[in-house]
């Protein structure tokens, strides 16, 4: 294989972690006003991703800088071309990364409700603006003989970009809420099974529409099996979130629904790569000369070969470390356990008298 | 002003905004580390309550080194389009590894650590904050090896029929010489903050709340500004030597840096110059005699160029224009950043003073006063002079974005308009503007909180119900 094409392999890797495991993070930050009623409740909502949603989001950087690295076109030309979406996802991800952190360090109400909006704000855009940036993707954007972007802002937004924006926030909010079901205890719990039972079916409508309409602009084998997988995940998991538990006769099959959410969301992102390849960036002007592929877009052999040995030897060193933190996180979490609020903080300016 | 002046004002916006975040985690993350170290060695409440109430000023800045660095990843692509073709084959490889090898580390260890308190056993939960640190430094040294290569571009050959650069030795790009005496330089600065910002908040304690936790408060004082202290001190070496490198790679940045204008032997040093407007003759100026030259060359009577003859060198060679950077930008940064450095160094020397052989300084006294307004400017000091230094190493890369390759003119991205480039700069200066104000408010209110209390919960509760520790 071309090391170019293990390149573009690779790169489809870095995204699809990136939506398997931001998606659940992303789904319980929309779900934060949804399935949190009172404060505590949020909390809990809120520690269930707070040990991981850090390291996910890195699943991006490196997704980014290994664009840069292995396709140089390709960062530059979808970079500065769909430029107001990223500013708007980087302004999202901004809010959402210091809310999380920031919103428990004050007491009061109206504090912690402005963070929290934050977050809802800083999942819901990033989760549509990306399924708008890669249905585009795929589609395809006018590119000149520079490989630079010659539309605007409402180029981006076609009705099929904004389809797979809707099938992306439908579901992280499913992935989402089966997520808060595996690792909530309680009334959190159920509440979140039946919500991602109503959510999983619009899920499925979405997705099943919006492959649908991809594979009929144009369809590799690779991308239908790898479609139809993912819509047979997705309703595995969906069944899964209906069958009563073996353990807790209250709690349903949580673990096998999220396998096949996960298992769904990464078939899907796989699809669609898969429709794209060998373009990285097709055009929809002259796109035989304008199109960028894995071949015009790419660094030098020598360049992909060592960024190669790094991902090898690194790659499996990172997943065995954020699959350790899974592991130490494990246990669900109910509203018994969460802290009281910190002992409010003694009169600032206490003088010496 | 066209969108490559915006695009430019834009990355120094950013840049500058992110690096007063990024030298308090990496210097913060090793200090937070040492304290929970000797906490572990000794036992001695005091370093656990410190470790927790720095590592709570560490996490709250750390959050916006994070969101803030994300704009700089994207930034290149979104600004630079025509930067990014012409250097992506060398300049991403360090981009990716610093995410792949550094931020993977930090985030996920930084996590264990934040919610890892009573879920792992007390050797392990250590070794999380040491490994966040030492992912820190990982992080810097990556993108310094690729800052480095803009400045001195090594390992690369120039493909005319792809119009760019491209890749020929890997470990001449992570072993550039710029790079492997800026780290030092650069890290050396972020303890130098770090040292800062933990011994003036712990002097703030002493003054303002006397008998309360003192001994902890003391121990603050002494390792924040020590580490100041031996900052200082390497960052004069460092310096020296990135001087020597400098001159030898980029002589006009060394000749900026001086306002030289033409060639001497032996060169003064002017620690202050009245000049004309466009900068390009002093009025009047306070020089040391042959200072210079010892910076530049390492010897008292060396040569050092001039802007004028190395305007004509490079006019000869890279055909004609101007390869001037402005020099009383460069001037004047280059003095400051030594300058605000040393007297930060003066601050901290003047605390340990003031507790020394376990006096502290009497509250209502004058001089106690100004000690405390000399506290208020310690950590900002450094910060200050951080953010000059890179003002310097990259208003003194001018007019070049890689030296002698690209000129800063033609990067820009061509898809991006003058309008999106100044609605992202209106994006960006609301939010760091109010975000600043929400950090700096959070920073001083944990500040002044005090250390917190650290007996354990009553063991009586069972297992499943026990609250986290440190959850959000």
């Amino acid at each position: 294989m071309e090391l170019s094409t293990l390149w573009f392999l690779l790169i489809a890797l870095l995204f699809i972690g990136y939506f398997v495991l931001e998606g659940f993070d992303f789904g319980v930050g929309m779900l934060l006003p949804v399935l949190g009623r009172d404060d505590r409740e949020r909390r809990v909502l809120i520690n269930t991703i707070g040990p991981v949603w850090d390291g996910n989001e890195v699943w991006l950087i490196t997704a980014g800088g290994a664009m840069f690295a292995a396709f140089p076109e390709w960062y530059a030309s979808l970079f500065s071309g769909f430029y107001l979406p990223l500013l708007l996802i980087l302004l999202a991800l901004i809010l959402r990364g210091v809310a999380f952190e920031y919103r428990g360090k004050r007491p009061a109400a109206s504090w912690k409700r402005r963070w929290d909006w934050c977050i809802v704000f800083g999942s819901v855009v990033p989760a549509f603006l990306w399924g708008v940036a890669f249905a585009n993707i795929v589609r395809g954007v006018p590119l000149d003989a520079g490989h630079d972007y010659t539309g605007s802002l409402f180029t981006l937004l076609n009705l099929y970009a904004l389809l797979g924006g809707l099938t992306m926030v439908a579901l992280f909010l499913t992935h989402g809420a089966i997520f808060v079901a595996l690792k909530t205890t309680g009334d959190i719990r159920h509440r979140a099974n039946l919500l991602a039972e109503r959510l999983g079916v619009c899920a499925a409508i979405a997705a099943v529409l919006f492959l649908g309409v991809t594979l009929l602009r144009r369809a590799t084998p690779a991308a239908v099996v790898l479609a139809v997988l993912a819509a047979l995940c997705l309703v595995g998991g969906l069944i899964a979130n209906r069958m009563p538990s073996r353990t807790d006769p209250q709690g349903r099959r949580e673990g096998w629904a999220f396998a096949g959410t996960a298992a769904a969301i990464a078939l899907a992102v796989a699809s669609l790569f898969a429709d794209l390849y060998p373009f990285v960036l097709p055009s929809t002007v002259d796109p035989l000369t304008n199109s960028l592929t894995v071949t015009n877009a790419s660094s030098t052999p020598y360049t992909l070969k060592i960024m190669t040995w790094v991902a090898l030897v690194f790659t499996p060193i990172v997943l065995l470390y954020q699959g350790w933190t899974y592991w130490v996180f494990r246990k669900r979490i109910g509203t018994s356990q969460i802290p009281e609020e910190p002992a409010p903080v003694p009169a600032a300016g206490g003088r010496a008298t | 002003m066209d969108a490559t002046e915006l695009a430019r004002w834009q990355f120094g916006i950013t840049t500058v905004y992110h690096f007063l975040f990024v030298p308090i985690t990496i210097g913060l993350s090793f200090l937070v580390a040492g304290l929970q170290t000797a906490w572990s060695r000794t036992g001695n409440e005091k370093w656990l309550k410190l470790t927790k109430f720095y590592g709570k000023l560490l996490l709250i800045n750390f959050a916006m080194g994070v969101v803030t660095g994300l704009v700089q990843e994207f930034q290149f692509g979104m600004n630079w389009s025509e930067y990014s073709r012409f250097v992506g084959d060398i300049f991403g490889a360090p981009l990716a590894l610093e995410a792949l090898l550094a931020f993977f580390l930090e985030s996920t260890f930084l996590g264990l650590w934040i919610f890892g308190w009573d879920k792992l056993p007390k050797k392990i939960h250590l070794a999380c904050i040491w490994i966040v640190a030492v992912g820190t430094v990982l992080s810097a040294y990556f993108i310094l090896a690729a800052n480095s290569w803009m400045q001195n571009p090594v390992g690369f050959r120039i493909n005319p029929e792809r119009g760019r650069a491209e890749l020929t030795d890997f470990g001449a790009v992570l072993t550039n010489k710029v790079a492997v005496i800026t780290l030092p330089h650069t890290v050396t600065g972020a303890f130098l903050t770090a040292g800062a910002l933990m011994a003036a908040v712990a002097m703030w304690h002493l003054v303002r709340r006397p008998g309360r936790d003192t001994e902890a408060f003391r121990s603050a004082v002494k390792l924040g500004s020590w580490t100041s202290l031996v900052a200082m001190a390497l960052l004069f070496i460092t310096g020296d030597i990135q001087g020597k490198i400098m001159t030898e790679v980029q002589p006009m940045k060394m000749a900026a840096a001086e306002a030289l204008y033409s060639t001497e032997q032996p060169a003064p040093f002017s620690l202050f110059t009245i000049g004309t407007l466009d900068g390009s003759r002093p009025v009047w100026s306070l020089d040391v005699p042959r200072v210079l030259s010892f910076l530049a060359t390492g010897t008292f009577d060396g040569r050092v160029q001039g802007i004028n003859d190395l305007q004509a060198e490079y006019t000869a060679r890279f055909g004609p224009g101007d390869y001037k950077p402005n020099i009383p930008v460069t001037y004047w940064s280059f003095r400051l950043m030594i300058g605000l450095g040393v007297l930060a160094a003066l601050l901290a020397l003047w605390a340990l003073w003031s507790i020394r052989k376990g006096r502290s300084p009497a509250p209502h006294k004058p001089s106690t006063r100004l000690l405390m307004w000399g506290m208020i400017a310690l950590p900002l000091l450094p910060l200050a002079a951080n953010s000059f230094g890179w003002i310097f190493t990259e208003m003194g890369r001018q007019p070049w974005i890689v030296f002698s390759q690209m000129k800063t003119a033609i990067a820009a991205s061509p898809a991006a308009s003058s309008g999106d480039v100044i609605t992202s700069m209106i994006v960006y200066t609301l939010l760091y503007g109010a975000l600043a104000v929400v950090e700096v408010g959070l920073l001083l209110h944990f500040a002044r909180a005090g250390l917190p209390d650290v007996t354990p919960p009553p063991a009586t509760e069972s297992d499943e119900d026990r609250p986290l520790a440190f959850a959000y």
